[in-house]
């Protein structure tokens, strides 16, 4: 099944080894999100007719300097997928798991609360190759062709943005009511994706959005995205600024979060 | 081997915000035994417990479960700990087995689901979401998951709360089973019937303290009132249609009995209740030409106990 723990983690009397209880927590996880109708929409289904609506759709005008439509958009879907796992379905799913007891509860058994986290990140990695694939593979039967370069680079950008929209994630969800977060959670969504720089880079948004949009989260996994998956090169900028906000948030998270 | 219990709570003391809610709490369980926690809304039982959880940090002073400190080694104390929350903490959206199953990989030798699901009656219902069992069903569930992991010390936070009479049993006798078995049982509770029942030792809590402590039967029979003389167990309950005041009937019965007014038409008399008590209280009230509604003549409970402790209603 997997790797036995090694023994400096040795399991306490009567616990399963960690790396057995973190895998099925996040086992658990990735069942829940992929069963959940509602998740699944926002997290696969939104994301690739998205894709396709906008690479094959002629009503939206977009400068994709030089580059073909498919290749231009297919950066930022990937970013706004990523997004819905990391963040809106997370925070979801950590708010009403909070709200009915069940963060408490799982901290009771020999997973804990660290276990609890990490089976979580794991849970929406494993979800994100479920995305990646779906979408990477709607994008290529467009005729998407990234530069074999800058796959590798983009793993990077993957990480980046999951750890700052996870954390934005935990934020909302550990000092909100479920109720608040599910709004919220959408709704920010749904700015960041027509504003926020994700599918549309900042420099092309109007003006006084452009200017800040480069700054936020989404606008910065955008930009890394498109700099690794056009010009096959990790663009410096934006992932200082990811990384920034990962900090930030993820403090911020760690100090305020209630499991109550 | 020296005696240590399973359970040590010394002088505990929690406070959210301002507001003390457990203020300098002592508790003991062992191994082996039922001990019930009682005590009405607010009491301050489901803080204590989730301080002996690890869910919580004390304020003040110390708690031990099997001789570890709850939330600095909690790693080593998890997995021998079962825990049953009140809210149930079960995810809504996953099947009444699954989640059952899922709580089970989490420790090295889990007793086997199977026969747990069908102890419980789990199987009707065990492709069941979460979200639409019963609640009845819920709390069997969670019972199932505190218990899988073959604990040493469970902990039981209004286990029967929404329970059908027929779930109540089924329940009861798992924590008889896991008693017999040696694991150090606490529940709290707000229900008498489940404190007298099923508990080796109760402790009575209000307002973050204990009040009283001991046997079912050392609380009843225990100076914890005004009971005192020959049948110190013995309470009369009167309810009546039309309210009467207890100082008249204290001063027509005299002596050694106590009159307490539970309501505008409940009066309870509590001492050397005896026949002539009876026809005394009826002539009393057929002087008045006021029915008695209700009559109850019954060894004290530990309802009694309370309302002498506390001065109010538990329920």
């Amino acid at each position: 099944m997997s790797a036995p723990a090694p023994a400096a983690t040795a399991p306490a009397d009567g616990a399963a080894p960690p790396a057995r209880r973190v895998l099925a927590q996040a086992a658990f996880e990735t069942r829940t999100i992929l069963r959940n109708g509602e998740q699944l929409l926002v997290t696969v289904v939104i994301p690739v007719l998205a894709l396709v609506g906008l690479v094959r759709g002629t009503f939206v005008e977009i400068d994709t300097a030089g580059a073909s439509r498919v290749d231009f958009l297919t950066p930022g879907l990937l970013a706004l997928a990523l997004m819905t796992s990391a963040f809106t379905s997370q925070a979801i799913a950590t708010a009403f798991d909070r709200r009915n007891g069940v963060l408490r509860l799982m901290a009771t058994t020999p997973l804990g609360r660290g276990g609890l986290l990490a089976g979580k990140v794991l849970g929406v990695l494993a979800v994100q190759v479920v995305q990646v694939v779906l979408v990477g593979g709607a994008a290529a039967a467009l005729g998407w062709r990234p530069p074999a370069a800058g796959l590798a680079l983009a793993l990077v950008g993957v990480v980046l943005g999951t750890a700052a929209f996870t954390a934005l994630a935990l934020l909302v969800a550990g000092t909100l009511r479920a109720e608040a977060v599910l709004a919220l959670a959408n709704l920010l969504l749904l700015v960041l994706a027509l504003g926020g720089g994700v599918i549309v880079p900042a420099g092309d948004l109007p003006a006084p959005v452009s200017a800040l949009a480069g700054w936020l989260p989404s606008g910065a996994l955008g930009d890394v995205l498109r700099g690794c998956l056009l010009d096959g090169t990790l663009p410096l900028a934006p992932a200082l600024v990811l990384a920034a906000w990962t900090v930030g948030l993820g403090a911020l998270a760690a100090r305020v979060f209630r499991w109550h | 081997m020296p005696h240590s219990p399973a359970v040590e709570v010394r002088g505990l003391v929690k406070r959210y915000g301002g507001r003390t809610v457990v203020d300098g709490l002592d508790l003991t369980a062992d191994s082996g035994r039922v001990t019930a926690v009682l005590g009405p809304n607010g009491a301050g039982k489901t803080t204590t417990v989730e301080c002996c959880e690890g869910l919580r940090s004390p304020d003040a002073g110390t708690v031990r479960v099997l001789g570890l400190d709850p939330v600095a080694q909690g790693a080593a104390l998890r997995p021998r700990v079962g825990v049953m929350l009140q809210d149930g903490g079960l995810p809504t959206g996953v099947r009444a087995r699954e989640m059952l199953d899922h709580v089970a990989r989490m420790y090295a030798d889990p007793l086997s689901t199977d026969e747990l699901a069908e102890r419980l009656g789990l199987g009707a219902f065990a492709r069941t979401t979460v979200r639409r069992l019963s609640g009845g069903q819920r709390q069997r569930l969670a019972l199932a998951v505190a218990v899988v992991g073959r604990p040493r010390v469970v902990f039981l936070d209004e286990p029967s709360a929404g329970m059908d009479p027929q779930s109540r049993l089924a329940v009861w006798e798992l924590v008889r089973e896991l008693r017999d078995q040696g694991v150090a049982v606490i529940l709290t509770t707000h229900l008498m019937e489940e404190a007298e029942d099923l508990a080796d030792h109760v402790v009575v809590v209000d307002g973050g303290r204990v009040l009283a402590e001991g046997t079912v039967a050392a609380l009843l029979a225990g100076g914890h009132g005004p009971a005192t003389g020959e049948h110190p167990g013995t309470t009369l309950v009167l309810r009546t249609e039309r309210p009467v005041d207890a100082d008249a009937l204290r001063r027509t019965l005299g002596g050694t009995l106590a009159v307490e007014q539970r309501s505008a038409t409940t009066l309870a008399v509590t001492g050397p209740v005896g026949p002539r008590t009876l026809a005394d209280v009826t002539a009393w009230l057929a002087a008045q030409d006021v029915l008695a509604t209700r009559l109850d003549l019954g060894p004290r409970t530990l309802e009694d106990v309370f309302l002498d402790l506390t001065g109010r209603s538990l329920r």
